[in-house]
């Protein structure tokens, strides 16, 4: 990314609790009016990070520039960034429509002025007419949108949201997903929206940083980060995805033989890696990508079905393979697929693949 | 053979029914429920508190007759609490001096509550029961410890003595309404870092991080957040000292001299050696009108200036 694209920078960030080392060294950029993700399990530092953005938590080490701004020194009331807290924080003592003025008291707009722009959020949010109710009396629902009304009536540089949707139910949370990305759109700021939960990040986000223990593993796209994760821990986290092993046996002119034992071999790309023959080879590929059969067929791998789960639009069907430790997953459309969904548990089956459907993962 | 098993099977439960109908109808009665348990609670206020005040009350009404009670029901006792200035100058004292000690209480614990509810993070209980730590000893040890701090030969005196930063003892000190409004405020501490200490531990965090994250500064998060979410406790702590301090009699007796004499006292002289306990009763039924009437302002007053800080 080039300098001028990078909205807020994150340099070599580093953040210790006494020994403890939360955020071991970040270093990544956000571009102007994304929507931009921090995905990783519970504890690897999120809250940290997006805490250090908005001012809460000092790094112990590194820089953090908004908009070319060196942010590092500026208090969190001096910042160009708001944030939807996880608990959305709303004062209890006051109503909506005070919560969601908040923040222009300092302005000191006239009221008319003020007035009309808490009614402008109450509209972009959903909840024209709630202005003068308590605000301990709402839904957890109606708390979360006050909490983003409250924010974005600032119109910052940046909004952060700490896993906003986590305390909805599904349904509701589905709902505001796209709420709250089609308000993204609308008001043009960028997002960094914080969450562990994988699909929520793929739907809302224009890219993604996956993190763990402390670091960010990978920062891509979602559909980059689906299609081609760089790791074994990224694969992992993202989707479903069956993990084998492979060895190089030959390598010609940018292309590599790779055998897979149980699996037979197949070819890969191998330009830019440095394939060394006999060298093994971390490799993945989704459960979609296989293709089951009832019949043998040229070049597929037989096996036998020992579990298959329906989960409405698509059928998972887990298949032994011979020579194999792992069952091999594999996932297919239902639609028109009434012969597949027929099969027993224990039938014959037979698997077939692309070759580019493998992901070569990095070592270790 | 099924007869018999049917009659074996029959009676007890009748039995058990009848022992537990009225439990029975205590279980299934929320009302009934918290009556028995609000009973033991309501038998000890009808006696000691109901009781007493009605009698005061009626008292109040009577006039002396000698030793006697006249118990013809008349007003004298009250036109006399108007007209004769005394009165009137007591009370106004009383509320003057029980004000200033609450202010001052309220302001002096305020800080101390905040400190442990906001920057201490271990051991909270144990500052908590350190700062409560007077209390621990009876009332009136308290204030004869405050005559022996602000007596005519007392430590204040004497230290300052000694240093040479007077050469005659303050008299001041000690029997005047300074000395009765220091050793209020210190003796009633307790009963404002408590419920002051509790407010502000309640208050969540997270509000703070929000108003800071809004634009607030330091100043204006506690103008905005704490001190309103706060007000209860202030309000209680207010209530719970300045209550009791007016009607106080032990301190100005001890402490007060002649211009540190509250209402209290006078209630006192009544019952004690003027020996007129209708106008006792009344004295106290108009402290209580009162009071009841500055804490409604009082609360008023809060709540507007609430609506007015955020
Ligand atoms: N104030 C703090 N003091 C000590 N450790 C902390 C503090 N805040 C967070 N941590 C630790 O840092 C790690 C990352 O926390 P956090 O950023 O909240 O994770 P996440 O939001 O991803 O769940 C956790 O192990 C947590 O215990
Ligand atoms: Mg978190």
């Amino acid at each position: 990314m080039t300098p001028s694209e990078s909205y807020i920078s994150i340099r070599n960030v580093g953040k210790k609790f006494g020994d403890f080392e939360a955020i071991e060294s970040i270093s990544m950029d956000i571009r102007e009016g994304e929507f931009f993700s921090l995905l990783g399990a519970s504890g690897c530092g999120k809250t940290t990070l997006l805490r250090m953005l908005a001012g809460f938590e000092t790094p112990t080490r590194g820089d953090i520039l908004i908009d070319g701004q060196q942010m590092n020194d500026v208090p969190p009331f001096e910042r160009p960034v708001n944030m939807v807290f996880q608990s959305y924080a709303i004062f209890p003592h006051m109503n909506v429509r005070d919560n969601i003025g908040y923040g222009l008291r300092r302005l000191k707009l006239p009221r008319a002025k003020r007035n009309d722009m808490i009614d402008e959020m109450l509209e972009l949010v959903q909840l024209q007419g709630y202005g003068d109710r308590r605000s301990d009396a709402l839904s957890g629902g109606q708390r979360q949108r006050i909490a983003l009304a409250r924010a974005l009536i600032l119109k910052p540089k940046v909004l952060l949201l700490d896993e906003p949707l986590g305390a909805l139910d599904k349904r509701l949370r589905e709902q505001m997903q796209v709420e709250l990305r089609r308000l993204q759109r609308s008001v043009g700021i960028t997002f960094v929206f914080v969450t562990h939960d994988q699909e929520e990040a793929l739907t809302l986000s224009d890219r993604i940083a996956v993190m763990s223990g402390g670091k960010v593993l990978q920062v891509d796209t979602p559909d980059g980060l689906y299609e081609r994760p760089r790791t074994r821990e990224v694969a992992g986290f993202i989707g479903s995805m069956n993990f084998i092993e492979g060895k190089v046996l030959s390598r010609v002119n940018g292309h590599a033989t790779l055998g897979l034992s149980a699996f037979g071999e197949i070819q890969v790309d191998a330009k830019q890696i440095g394939f060394v023959e006999g060298e093994a080879v971390p490799l993945a590929i989704r459960p979609e990508k296989i293709e089951l059969l009832k019949e043998p067929s040229e070049g597929a791998v037989p096996g036998s079905l020992e579990l298959k789960s329906y989960h409405g639009e698509r059928s998972y069907f887990q298949v032994r393979v011979d020579g194999c430790d792992d069952l091999v997953s594999v996932s297919t459309q239902n639609a028109g697929r009434a012969k597949l969904r027929a099969l027993e548990e224990g039938a014959a089956v037979w698997l077939k693949w692309r070759d580019d459907a493998f992901i070569v993962l990095d070592k270790n | 053979m099924s007869d018999a098993v049917s009659t074996q099977g029959s009676i007890p439960p009748t039995q058990t029914e009848r022992r537990n109908g009225l439990g029975r109808l205590i279980a299934r009665s929320e009302v009934l429920r918290g009556y028995l348990m609000l009973s033991p609670a309501m038998i000890i206020m009808i006696i000691g508190v109901l009781m007493p005040f009605l009698i005061l009350v009626a008292m109040s009404f009577w006039t002396r007759d000698g030793f006697d009670f006249d118990t013809t029901l008349t007003l004298t006792n009250y036109g006399r609490a108007i007209d004769e200035p005394i009165f009137g100058a007591f009370l106004a004292r009383s509320f003057w001096v029980s004000g200033i000690a609450t202010v001052a209480t309220v302001l002096l614990c305020y800080p101390m509550a905040y400190y442990v509810a906001f920057h201490v993070h271990r051991n909270k209980m144990l500052w908590i029961i350190m700062m409560t730590l007077p209390f621990w000893t009876s009332y009136l040890l308290r204030v004869f410890a405050w005559k022996v701090i602000l007596g005519y030969e007392g430590v204040i005196n004497s230290s300052l003595l000694t240093a040479g930063v007077i050469e005659a003892p303050l008299e001041f000190l000690l029997y005047s309404q300074t000395a009765v409004i220091i050793t209020l405020a210190h003796a009633w501490a307790a009963f404002a870092i408590l419920p002051l200490y509790v407010s502000l531990e309640k208050i969540d965090r997270s509000l703070l991080e929000a108003a800071a994250d809004l634009g607030d500064g330091p100043t204006k998060r506690f103008l905005r957040i704490t001190l309103p979410l706060s007000l209860p406790g202030v309000i209680s702590a207010t209530f719970l000292i300045f209550i009791p301090t007016t009607g106080d009699y032990i301190t100005p007796a001890l402490l007060g001299g002649p211009d540190g004499a509250m209402i209290g006292n006078l209630i006192q002289l009544q019952f004690g050696a003027v020996n007129n306990w209708p106008m006792g009763a009344t004295l106290s039924i108009i402290l209580m009108l009162w009071i009841a009437a500055v804490a409604l302002v009082f609360l008023f007053v809060t709540r507007k200036s609430k609506e007015s800080l955020i």
